[in-house]
Order: structure tokens, then sequence, then C-alpha cells
């Protein structure tokens, strides 16, 4: 593979699902029972072969930082690259930055220094296994300027998106901001990865400051259309796109599918930050059905159709079904949950009855004591 | 002024655990799994992390590509240190006396460059045969304390077992008078639990003279102490009343993973002011199906359970098919138990086959005995295993 930086954005697209974000980024939403969503996107650019990158915060990143460390838990801990911080920073007077193309800017000197062809730019608002570098082959023997990556799939909710058509050759031809559609319609969305040269990428992001450019995508891409060679790449493996607190529900619920979970964790690693938890205990009372249990959970009572996070207890008699349940909560006797999100150290005391429904699932937040 | 360590540990790693049979084929014992995710060299490495002592050195001779692989760097126990950390030492060639490690003592005394290298003003021997949590800071203090030469971590054992141990014969304040390697008529239950923290330099000078004593069998238990008591050098015992199990034998090893479970176990592994490190897999949560049942049991990541799981230990990634049974048993890393088949009272080890409908082991009574299957069987469909049988190669039909 030719050799790539990457680039991950780890705050865009917080407006989605503010609950989970009020005190941590969109890349260290948790997910899957033991991972954050960075682990994902992290872990397919490790698996690509790509060895540098920059992880791009603007704020709310101390549990990011707590998470990722030195990145040696993705075998990132390089002393030529690696997993490189990238925290705010400004010229004095200036402010700071609200886009992806302002945020670029303002780390030119890190693209300046490396000396990789490609750099891959992605969000952390989507969980999937893609090979990387099987985009940068398309991308280099199309001897693209920019390379955007689609999956075809419903628009759902989302409020903010990016239709892309194509030529036959997949030449996109025409992108739509957010454009009103149908219930129901399925289109070919821009699920936020990019690649794209990386000499190409600092004289855009130049350009854009001469011209006073700030949005990446109506100021470069819908504007210089015809003049770049942007192609897209379709992916057509399994994408969950967390836009909203349901989908975020929904794709959690997905992994339950033996399917889903040996496309997302089959072939490849998936990595994550290492806790030392000991194994999951099952009591004499434990009962679980279909649920995915994380390493230092202890269960004595009920688990249907739920995702556990690590260190979860279920005391006995409780009862916890359709639920996630994140790191270590403690569910109390005789306590059930019905379609509850709880996030982290959340504290819920005997005979207690939460519920949500499958589309409105019923959120605790982080560290409640009920 | 020059850098030391106050205390290098040196954990003897090289046994061959001989009495595992089948588990040890391939691997030292020391790297044979436990709970679930674990292997026993966890337990004092972790000890010794735990306990601020970060410069081990891990002396091993048979089989030791698994070890070697597993410690690594020594980063899972945080032992990768710019100065210290985890060592591997295996015997070496040198100029004049070229030599495997020809017993305990002499692995030591082969590695003084080692331990002279920090300076240390303590020395620590471990073992790599035991499960327990043990913080050998406090017995470094005692060691300290009484101004011993030598100090001898012990546990009372029961008098009927009492003749397998080094037994230690002591005076009311804790000092040795007599040191009886596995004696016939024991006259106390003080059981050494082959943990010896030793004032250097003092160290350094027996493993000297147990070199250049051509009767020695280069032992600690049966040479080195014994010359040293008898030299008069202080020598303590210090008592430790925590969970400490031997795990020698296919029995303990089994006991030891069951004392596990229940409400209040035995051992309790999951411990957060005494966390017990290891090289994590790489594995997503376990999956329990429809049809899975799972009672008190330990599971590890990565598994795929949808039949019957109870009273057992499984080790990451093990798949246990519909309508499979594993109760009252072991079963390690990557093993797939097929439909139909049941699994009683045995140690399955890693990256077993066990067949449709086939059964190993029988349920446990008095008379029963563990069943093992070594590393990598496969067992055919239908196939009966009795109760009691060791099995290293596949078998057929």
């Amino acid at each position: 593979m030719a050799s790539a930086i990457g680039i991950i954005f780890a705050n865009l697209h917080e407006e989605n699902v503010p609950e989970l974000v009020r005190r941590r980024t969109m890349a260290s939403i948790p997910y899957g029972g033991r991972y954050r969503i960075i682990d994902f996107v992290l872990s397919n650019m490790v698996n690509s072969g790509i060895t540098t990158v920059g992880l791009m915060t603007s704020n709310n990143y101390r549990s990011l930082i707590d998470h990722i460390g030195s990145g040696k838990d993705w075998d990132l801990a390089r002393k030529d690259g690696g997993l490189i911080l990238l925290p705010p920073f400004s010229e004095k007077h200036d402010k700071l930055y609200t886009t992806r193309l302002e945020a670029l800017n303002s780390v030119t000197g890190f693209l300046n220094r490396r000396k990789e062809k490609y750099v891959v730019l992605t969000d952390c608002d989507g969980v999937m296994r893609v090979d990387i570098a099987d985009i940068i082959e398309q991308h280099e023997s199309k001897n693209a300027d920019i390379t955007l990556v689609t999956h075809y799939g419903k628009v759902g909710n989302r409020k903010d998106f990016m239709l892309v058509n194509t030529d036959n050759d997949g030449r996109v031809n025409e992108i739509k901001l957010s454009p009103h559609v149908a219930d129901g319609t399925k289109a070919d969305i821009f699920i936020n990865m990019m690649v794209i040269n990386r000499q190409f990428l600092l004289n855009l992001v130049e350009e854009s400051v001469t011209h006073g450019f700030i949005s990446f995508e109506s100021d470069i891409l819908i504007k210089q259309l015809d003049s770049l060679k942007i192609y897209r790449y379709d992916y057509q493996g399994y994408y969950a796109g967390i836009d909203s607190m349901s989908a975020y529900y929904k794709h959690n619920m997905e992994l339950l599918d033996k399917d889903v979970r040996d496309e997302l964790f089959g072939a490849r690693d998936i990595y994550t930050k290492v806790r030392d938890s000991a194994p999951s205990k099952y009591g004499e009372g434990a009962v679980v059905k279909n649920s995915l249990i994380s390493d230092g959970c202890e269960i004595e009572g009920v688990v249907e159709n739920s995702i556990l996070f690590r260190g979860v207890k279920v005391a006995k008699g409780a009862v916890v079904k359709n639920s996630i349940v994140m790191q270590d909560n403690i569910i109390g006797q005789n306590t059930a949950l019905d379609c509850v999100i709880t996030d982290k150290n959340v504290v819920i005391s005997d005979r207690k009855t939460l519920g949500g429904c499958a589309t409105l699932p019923y959120y605790i937040p982080k560290g409640t004591r009920l | 002024m020059q850098r030391r360590k106050e205390c290098v540990a040196m954990l003897l790693a090289g046994g061959q655990g001989s009495r595992l049979y089948a588990l040890t084929t391939n691997i030292a014992k020391p790297a044979v799994a436990f709970g679930a995710k674990y292997r026993i060299i966890d337990f004092p490495l972790s000890n010794c992390v735990n306990s601020g002592i970060d410069t081990v050195g891990v002396l091993t001779q048979y089989q030791p590509l698994i070890l070697n692989e597993y410690i690594g760097n020594g980063q899972p126990w945080d032992l990768d240190r710019t100065y210290g950390g985890v060592h591997i030492l295996s015997p070496y060639q040198a100029k004049t006396n070229s030599s495997w490690y020809a017993g305990t003592a002499n692995a030591i005394y082969q590695n003084l460059h080692f331990m002279k290298m920090y300076n240390p003003e303590y020395v620590l021997i471990l073992s790599g045969d035991h499960i327990y949590k043990m913080d050998y800071s406090a017995m470094l203090k005692a060691h300290k304390a009484t101004g011993a030469d030598c100090t001898i971590a012990a546990i009372d054992v029961p008098l009927s077992e009492a003749s397998r141990f080094g037994i230690l014969n002591t005076n009311p304040d804790g000092s040795i008078y007599q040191f009886e390697e596995k004696p016939k008529q024991p006259k106390s239950t003080l059981a050494s639990m082959g943990i010896y923290i030793f004032s250097a330099q003092k160290l350094f000078k027996y493993l000297e003279a147990d070199d250049a004593n051509p009767n020695s069998s280069k032992d600690f238990g049966k040479d080195v102490l014994p010359a040293m008591l008898n030299a008069g050098e202080k020598m303590y015992s210090y008592r430790f009343d925590g969970y400490w199990k031997d795990v020698g034998t296919i029995a303990s090893l089994w006991e030891a993973n069951m004392d596990l479970l229940g409400d209040n176990p035995e051992f309790d592994i999951a411990d957060k002011s005494w966390k017990i490190h290891s090289r994590n897999p790489l594995a997503p949560p376990e999956h329990i199906g429809e049809t899975g049942v799972v009672k008190n049991a330990m599971v590890a990541l990565g598994c795929e359970i949808n039949g019957v799981v109870e009273n057992s230990i499984l080790g990451s990634n093990v798949i246990v098919e519909k309508g499979a049974v594993v109760k009252d048993a072991v079963v390690l890393a990557n093993s797939v138990i097929k439909a139909g088949a049941t699994v009683s009272y045995s140690i399955i080890d890693e990256n077993v086959t066990v067949g449709k409908n086939a059964n190993i082991g029988v349920s446990k009574d008095a008379t029963a005995e563990i069943v093992v299957l070594g590393r990598g069987v496969t067992v055919a469909d239908g196939v009966t295993v009795d109760k009691g049988q060791m099995h290293e190669k596949d078998i057929l039909a």
C-alpha cells in the first residue's frame, strides 16, 4: 500500500447525540460492550497499515486522552509517527476553529512535516470495518484528487448529511447538502471518510485561507466539483451511523446478531484500552440470553437481549432487558430495566423499575445514583 | 551515586511440571493457563509489581517459547522499564562451564552477574508454580525488622500433607532452628512456600560456596538453606495466612480453578486492590445465545455459548454449541465443544475440538478422575472418553 497518514476528527457531529457527549467526545462514546467508537476507527487504520494518526480534538477530550494514553494498545506508540494528539491551537487573537477546514488549517505544521503521500480523513460518527488500503488503491488507480467514501442506505433522520451522485466511472458529478428527501429514501450517503493527496490538501487549505473559505463541503467540494477529480468509493459492508440516540441504540443491539459480529470482529482485531478486568462471573441464579457480556461483570440476575460493558454488577432478582449498561454500573436487587441506556458509573438501588422503548430508549446520565 | 535496586526478584520458571502431563508437553508450567484468561506466571509477576518490585529475572529452561512470547517486554505487568523491568534469563554458553541449570540454586548462581548489575540489598526468590496474592513488601519489611540473613515464607498445611513440603521448625520468635525437606515424620505443619528473601551478599556467598561443593545437588531446599542454618546464619520464617495453592498436579490445578467460583470464592481474582495483570486476549465481549445457560461459571472474552455451562471455567474464544453441556470442567482458549457433546470433570487444553455428541469424562463423584485433552487434540463425533484418561493425540471414531 502507498504511504498514508490518518487524521481523525474526534468532536464532529456531537450535536446528534447530545446526551452521550455531555462529558466526552464523539470519539470516546462507549460502544459494543468494551469499546469506544474511536477503537473501530483506529483499528481500521492500523489494520490497513497506517501507523501515523493525528487525532484532532476541540473540547471535552479528557476522557479521550484517558482512553488513548500513549496509543500502545493500538500499537501506535511509535518513535516515527504513531498516535499524535492535536488539541486546539491558535495564534493570539484568532478564535478556535469550528469547521473541518479551519481545523485542518491549524495542523498544517503536522501535515508539512510528514512525508506520506496520502491523508485519510475520518470522523467518529460511524462504526464499520473497512479496508482503507483498498480505498487508497482505488484513489491511486483513478488518479483522483479526493476520494469520498459513501455507503448506500436509508437517509433516515439525519439532519446534516451529504448525498453523492457519480458518472459510470465513479467520478462525482453531483453533491447535495442535506436535501429534503421523502421518508425511507435510500441514497449514496457520504460517511465522513475521505482520501486526499497530502500536498494537495495543504494547497487547498492555503487557498481557503486566502479566499476566506470556511466549509470543506460547500466551499471546496461543491464549488470546485468540475475542476477537481473527485471520486467516490462505494463501501458495501456493514455500516452503523451514529446520528441519533435511537441509531446508537439500534446499532449497538445489532451486535447481538452473529453475522454483524462476525463481520465487525471476525477477520481482524479491534483494539481497545486494556483494563485488566477479571473474566466475567456468572452466579447460580444467572439467566443470560442473547446478550453480550464484557470482562469484569458479575451477574446474579436475569439479562436478556442486552449489552453489558465492563465491570457491571447485576444483583439477584434484577431483570435487565433490551438495555445497554455501561461500565461499572450496579443494578440492584429486583430492579427491572427495559430499553434503558445507562451511562458509566450509574448505581440503581433495589426494587426500581425503569423503561423506555426501542425508538426512544430511556437514558440515564453518567454517575447517576437512583 | 551509583544507581541500585533495593530488591531484585528471581523467578524460577524453568520447571517442566511433569505431573501436569499433557498440559506441559509443549509449554513450561508457569505458562499453563489458569482462571479463564490468566497464566500461572501472572500471579508472581503481579505480586511483584503490586509490591513495588520492578526488577524481575525470569529463569527459563524447559520449552520456553510460549512463556517468552507471553512475557515479551513485560508491558502487561508494567515491567517494561528503562532501568530494571522483566528479563528472561535462559541458560547460556560461556568460555568455561557452559551448562543447563542443574538445580534451583545453580540457576540463580549462573545469573549472579544479572543480580550484581543492580547491586541489590536484597534478593527475592520466587517460583512459578503457585496461585496466590502476596505482598512481598510486607515480607521484606519483616526481613529487615528481624535483621535476618534469610526469610522464608511459610504457610500452615494439614499434618497429612506436611511430608510433601519443606518443613520449618521454628522458635516462638519465628526464627528457624531446623529445616527438613519432605520429612516422613514432620515435627511441625509450617511449610516453606518456596519464597525466600536473602540479604544479597549472604546469598552470593552461599551460592558460590554451593557451586564449589561437588556433593551438592544445587538445590535451595536441600543444600543452600541447610548450609546457611548449619553455619549459624539468622533465618526467620514469615507467616502467610492467605490463599496459596500449588497447582503442580492435574487435580490441584482443577481445584484451584474451581476455587474462583461461588458467591464467596476461596480466591477472589477480581480483587481491585490487588489486580492480577495479564496479557489480554483481543476479543469482543462473550455472547450468550438464546439457548445458552451459564451458571456458576467464569467466562473469558470472545466465547460464543449456545449450550449449557455449569460450574466451569472457560478461556477466551471458546465455542459451546447448542445442546452441548460443559460441567465441572476447565476449557482453555479457542476450544470448540460441538453440538450435543458433553464435557464433565475435565481439563480441555487450548485449540481442542470435541466432536458432535462426544462424551468426555463422567460426572464428578468420589471415584471420578479428571480427563485431560492436550493442546490441539481433535475428538471425533460420538466418541466416549472415560474418566481419568489423558490424550495428546487426536481421538478417531
